[in-house]
């Protein structure tokens, strides 16, 4: 039988590995909303809330998705992986590392987003052009850096497939 | 911007959601279907879109997000994302168009939910999958809780963001022929930033004779009025002859006598039609090329 | 150690990168309530009844109040920079109460329990409104058709403010110039638009209220607060959390900022605010939208005799905190880094049915160095000269400065202090290898494309004054903590306080703790804008670190039994130099210094008298498809003289950033309004900001040729050098591959369709 809900429902979300009860929510409630304002996942950031900015993006089922354009309860059964879980160490994992190095934030506002953009293209190229880059991070505005050191370091971790610059 | 609130129904199999969806309607409910969500979450969130109920199509991917080809048939269910036809083998081959055209859709965020159902559904006549669809003369299967219809892409667009699609009314398949052997498919389109919706949008497919002249031909705009348009018959005019720059320029110039784009905040009708009227002239190349390239003309 | 010019890294990344950020949204506490502004749907109407008796009745929904429900009279935004008599006619109240004036304008408060309610409950808010006639467009039109009533009560018409500026007998050299041009000129309204929007929570606590979100300019906003409340200022603490950017647009006072703390006045009980994307696009500040009519007189070599300028300058409806910064700082750079002989420069700000404006990055910069760099080319395309060679022929020469170009600006005379602006646009040249430009334009010709080399020059101002404090303290564990009045909004203050205290101190940055935008900490300040952090702020706390340092060297000096002379810092301790034996940590000169009784926490002010000018040359090459219009950016180089870097990477980073703000400006960020005022531009669907394949790579040439002589870093700002020429330069590139100037690339932004236009022109010219 098809499932009802109205006011409000209980559900419980895998978020880097954890699970968490979210209780007695609206159906309504985004799921950049039930991370940062019920789970206390701060770290996702919401910049426009109309899929155009990025800052919200997080992982599901290990594809990067704009969590202000899914609901909560849609999350339930998926496998969510937010900037909080990119590294459980005290040191901060070879990305997050490259990041520091390049200078790639500024305000920082972005770059749980961009995080998480770069998770995912990282796993899906070995090799890549300064070009594809650019394209993969197309997803993720960012007001401060210009990019170039973000795309810097990404390509810092992958085999820089570009040709030489003309 | 949060969306205003709603029942949220999770149906357990098409039936079920069908039935749903036709009781609710019936008791004047103002429920709607959410896929992907990429295009009526936005809305939902701004309150453009305020449903009372919606019913999460998500759950019956098991049954309705598939790609299979077969006689000459790839069919496709509605609840397949974007970024599985992107990195479809099958789709690669079958219908390399739209590998080209995933890569244009909205950025890789956007491309892991979107739907193909929910892309034709929304009827952004701007939008990559619309406009392929009405290039290859497809068909979409609706289905209600009491029967199902067939339609092509000229009945189900009726104006922007509108189809014929019923309040109770499902699309359960999307199909496209399968490109033939020796067959030639291009998109050109042009847009403000990288994932935008294009300003215009042309998609053009060709086959040639024996000779290497223009024997099929498949023509068609986005863009650049309330629907996707298809012009095929302008190019059709020029069937048995040798694709030239010169046949291009011709067609695209015909091509934008049948059009009359509004006027809006990212370009001006005139600028549209001068869009279309490149990109036209560079799909019908490019096709012409990818045709060269695979026949053995 | 860390050293002053080391390209280090930033001490506030690893709390970024982990999603450990502190911003306003991340704020919660106990009880918190959600406040959410209800706006003004039209541009410009008269406020009837105000029915909210169905929204009280919902439940979560606890308070709303109205413009009627406020102390009265209703409270008013005083300005903060740059006002007149005049000006104060046209302040904005924190809710409208008679008459609304530009879509966004807010009208209710509504406070609930959640953002989702608040907005349920807002939608059943009902205002009567009856629609005005709406003045859309500024300029002549807005001040004599008389369809257009003056916006606010004792006004005589829509232009508020008047400035001109005369130096010599232009009317006369114009008259008698061997070659005359009369251009046109358009910046298109558009704005900083942070990915953060903004924010804010307010909490009472006993007599006292703690607000978290103000930034930029804390210490002012809280005397506002203070004075709109009729609270003393001790009673207000204001507390900077982190921030997503600023750019000249967040931390200014507006309406929020009095009705969040008074609406958790009024319910006892903590209150977040947090604008959405749509609220953001309409009611933060607009920048930027000026007309301006040019005309030139100059000689056969291209040599300036003389330029008249009447700017027209649309400054939404209200006047914001920002009072008439933008048009006075627009007519006292426009000259630029050129020396003219004589100025005729009128600006007129005028009043319309848009949200209000302000200061954007580059502020008056951005637009005057578009207009005169544009206005450059064109002077050498009449001439047939090469623009390079026009500019070579004008730039004051280094044995010129100071030089002053007698104007004002923020209350000062711009006198340009130090700097070789001819070897900067060599500097340029070369690197960009413009020699080789005309080859490469063949190359293009070729693919049918067509390639344009554009270059723009221009000066900059920083270091605002009037000063500020930094203090430092040594703490027990032998780290310091340095307080300042700066206002952190992701430049990387807090990196370059400490990379400037510890490099004095001879220790880790990681071990000096900033201390920032907390007005409980931090008593006065002045905060951060027009690039004048690194430069005050930052001369500040180096002074204090000197002072300290002497402290620490005479209580090592005595603890080591030595003579200060002999002391060397290294490393967080005190050593007797050549003897590595004889040492003292600063955890023990702490300790020390606590019982000879001498005072290890310092604090000084660094007054910055004048303000301070780096300046620089943008430089763009693209190829131009002369069949939709669409150009792409090949090359772009900025070279850029900072005095000196603190962290050439902060700086580095500083003039990419920008620059891609500067792209956004030039090509594709629009606030259209149609012409009953609705703003078209009201989301990221059509507010249209550049991402990662519309940015090019962009090279940056730093040079330290002129350090500045005003301050002991010899530092020049650097935030807004990146943004002010990038217009030009693309325009200006785009006139190259053309190969035709008048009229053409004169308005921004400068979309395909744009370019597409001028490629028609230019085949009807038959060239
Ligand atoms: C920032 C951004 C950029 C984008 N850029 C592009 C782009 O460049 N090109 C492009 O083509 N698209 C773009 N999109 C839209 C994207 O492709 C959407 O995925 C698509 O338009 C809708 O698919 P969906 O599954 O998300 O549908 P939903 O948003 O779930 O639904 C859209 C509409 O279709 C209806 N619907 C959905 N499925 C069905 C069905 N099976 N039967 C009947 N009705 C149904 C819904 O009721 C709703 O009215 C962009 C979106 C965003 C947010
Ligand atoms: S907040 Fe989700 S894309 Fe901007
Ligand atoms: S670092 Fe500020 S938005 Fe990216």
């Amino acid at each position: 039988m098809a499932e009802f809900n109205t006011k409000s429902m209980s559900y419980v979300l895998r978020v880097n590995g954890r699970e968490y009860p979210v209780t007695d929510v609206e159906p309504r409630m985004l799921l950049a909303d039930i991370l940062r304002d019920t789970l206390r996942l701060t770290g996702t950031h919401l910049g426009c809330e109309h899929g155009v900015c990025g800052a919200c993006t997080v992982l599901v089922d290990e594809r990067p998705v704009r969590s202000c354009l899914m609901l909560g309860v849609q999350a339930r059964g998926r496998n969510i992986e937010t900037v909080e879980g990119i590294s459980d160490t005290d040191s901060l994992s070879p990305l997050q590392e490259a990041f520091w190095e390049h200078h790639a934030l500024q305000c920082g506002f972005c770059t749980p987003g961009v995080l998480m953009t770069a998770q995912h293209f990282l796993k899906t190229h070995e090799r890549a052009t300064r070009q594809q880059v650019r394209e993969a991070l197309s997803g993720n505005l960012c007001r401060c850096t210009g990019y170039q050191p973000i795309v810097d370091a990404i390509l810092s971790l992958v085999e820089d497939a570009s040709g030489p610059t003309p | 911007m949060k969306p205003a609130p709603f029942d949220y129904i999770v149906p357990q199999s098409l039936e079920e959601a069908l039935g749903l969806l036709h009781d609710l309607i019936a008791q004047g409910v103002d429920v709607k279907v959410i896929a992907g969500g990429q295009s009526l979450m936005p809305l939902m969130n701004m309150r453009l879109a305020t449903p009372a109920a919606l019913i999460d199509l998500e759950s019956l991917s098991g049954e309705l997000a598939y790609i299979e080809e077969g006689n000459g048939l790839l069919r496709v269910g509605p609840l397949t994302p974007h970024y599985r036809l992107e990195e479809s083998p099958v789709i690669a081959r079958a219908c390399p168009i739209i590998t080209e055209a995933e890569a244009l859709i909205g950025h890789p965020q956007i491309r892991s939910r979107g739907t193909i159902g929910g892309s034709l559904s929304h009827a952004d006549p701007s939008a990559e999958l619309p406009l392929i669809w009405t290039l290859l003369e497809g068909r979409a299967i609706l289905a209600t809780k009491t029967g199902q219809r067939v339609l092509r892409p000229q009945e189900f667009f009726i104006s922007y963001l509108m189809t014929a699609l019923a309040p109770d009314e499902i699309i359960t398949e999307v199909q496209l022929p399968v490109a033939l052997e020796g067959v030639g498919q291009a998109l050109e389109e042009f847009s403000p930033r990288h994932g935008d919706f294009a300003l215009a949008a042309v998609a053009c497919q060709v086959s040639l004779d024996e000779a290497g002249c223009l024997r099929g031909a498949r023509l068609a705009v986005g863009g650049a009025g309330p629907t996707p348009i298809d012009v095929s018959e302008v190019l059709e005019g020029y069937r048995g002859e040798a694709v030239t720059e010169k046949l291009a320029l011709a067609v695209a110039n015909q091509m934008v006598t049948h059009l009359d784009p509004p006027d809006d905040l990212h370009a001006s009708r005139e600028y549209r039609l001068n869009l279309v009227r490149e990109l036209g002239r560079r799909a019908i190349l490019k096709s012409y090329q990818r045709c060269l390239r695979t026949t053995d003309v | 150690m860390t050293r002053l010019g080391e390209s280090t890294r930033r001490v506030e990344d690893p709390r970024f990168l982990r999603g450990q950020g502190r911003f306003v949204a991340d704020i919660e506490f106990l009880g918190m309530l959600e406040g959410m502004v209800v706006r003004s749907p039209h541009a410009h109407a008269r406020i009837g009844r105000i029915n909210a008796a169905k929204a009280l009745r919902m439940p979560g929904v606890v308070a709303i109040w109205t413009a009627q429900d406020l102390p009265r009279p209703c409270p008013i935004i005083p300005p903060r920079l740059s006002s007149t008599p005049e000006l104060q006619l046209a302040l904005q109240p924190v809710l409208a109460e008679t008459i609304v004036r530009y879509v966004g304008e807010p009208v209710a408060l509504v406070v609930a329990t959640n953002r989702y309610v608040a907005e349920d409950a807002a939608a059943l808010i009902e205002v009567e409104y009856q629609p005005l006639p709406v003045v859309g467009e500024m300029g002549d039109g807005a001040v004599n058709d008389p369809v257009n009533d003056p916006l606010h009560p004792g006004m005589s018409d829509n232009v508020i403010y008047r400035r001109r500026f005369v130096k010599g007998d232009v009317e006369t050299v114009l008259q008698s110039a061997p070659h005359r041009l009369s251009l046109n000129f358009q910046v298109q309204r558009h704005s900083g638009v942070p990915l953060e929007t903004r924010g804010l929570v307010a909490r009472p606590i006993e007599d006292r209220i703690e607000v978290y979100g103000p930034t930029k300019v804390v210490h002012f906003n809280r005397s506002v607060l203070a004075q709109l409340l009729g609270w003393p200022i001790e009673r207000i603490r204001f507390i900077e959390p982190d921030v997503g950017g600023g750019f000249g647009i967040r931390g200014e006072f507006y309406p929020e900022d009095f009705l969040i703390p008074f609406a958790a006045l009024k319910l006892r009980c903590p209150v977040r605010w947090i604008e959405d994307r749509r609220e953001h696009l309409m009611s933060s500040n607009h920048s930027r939208q000026q007309d301006h009519s040019v005309q030139v007189g100059f000689s056969d070599e291209g040599r300036l005799l003389a330029l008249c300028d009447t700017i027209w300058v649309d400054s939404g409806a209200y006047v914001r905190t920002h009072g008439v910064t933008v048009p006075e700082l627009t007519q006292a750079m426009l000259p630029g880094p050129y020396d003219w002989p004589a100025l005729d420069i009128a600006v007129n700000v005028c009043l319309t049915n848009k949200t209000p404006t302000g200061t954007y990055r580059g502020p008056g910069r951005f637009e005057g160095t578009f207009v005169r760099e544009r206005t450059l080319d064109a002077i050498a395309n009449e001439l047939g000269l090469d623009p390079i060679r026009v500019r070579r022929v004008n730039l004051i020469p280094p044995e010129k400065l100071p030089y002053s170009n007698g104007l004002t600006a923020l209350g000062q005379e711009v006198v340009f202090d130090s700097g070789d602006y001819q070897a900067a646009l060599d500097r340029a040249l070369m690197e960009m290898n413009y020699t080789g430009f005309p080859d490469r334009r063949r190359e293009s010709a070729k693919l049918g494309r067509l390639r344009g080399f554009g270059v723009a020059c221009f000066v900059e101002k920083s270091g605002l004054g009037p000063w500020e404090t930094a203090r430092i303290a040594l703490l027990g564990d032998g780290k310091v903590a340095c307080f300042s009045g700066l206002a952190a909004l992701g430049q990387g203050t807090e990196t370059m306080l400490a990379q400037i205290v510890a490099s004095n101190l001879a220790m880790d940055m990681e071990d000096v703790l900033v201390v920032h935008g907390d007005t409980d900490s931090v008593p006065t300040g002045h905060g951060t804008f027009a690039s004048r952090g690194a430069v005050v702020g930052g001369t500040a706390a180096y002074r204090a670190a000197e002072v300290l340092k002497d402290r620490i060297i005479r209580v090592g000096a005595q603890a080591l039994e030595a003579h200060p002379d002999d002391m060397v810092l290294k490393e967080s301790a005190v050593f007797v130099r050549g003897v590595p034996a004889k040492k003292i940590s600063f955890a023990a000169i702490w300790a020390e210094a606590d019982r000879l009784g001498i005072e290890l926490d310092v604090e000084e002010r660094f007054e910055a008298q004048h303000m301070t000018y780096p300046y620089g040359v943008h430089c763009a090459e693209m190829e131009i498809d002369p069949l939709t219009g669409e150009f792409r950016v090949l090359r772009y180089g900025v070279a850029y003289d900072v005095g000196r870097a603190i962290n050439p990477a902060l700086v580095q980073g500083q003039i990419v950033g920008g620059v891609a703000q500067g792209i956004g400006g030039a090509w594709l960020e629009e606030l259209a309004y149609d012409s009953e005022g609705q703003l078209l531009s009201a989301s990221l669907m059509d507010y249209l900001l550049p991402g990662a394949p519309e940015v090019p790579d962009v090279e940056v040439w730093l040079t330290e040729d002129a350090p500045a002589p005003s301050n002991p870093l010899g530092t020049k700002g650097s935030g807004e050098g990146g943004v002010v020429g990038v217009a030009p330069a693309l325009a200006n590139a785009i006139v190259s591959a053309l190969g035709i100037s008048d009229q053409v690339a004169c308005q921004l932004p400068l979309t395909p369709e744009r370019v597409r236009t001028w490629v028609q022109l230019r085949k009807e010219g038959g060239l």
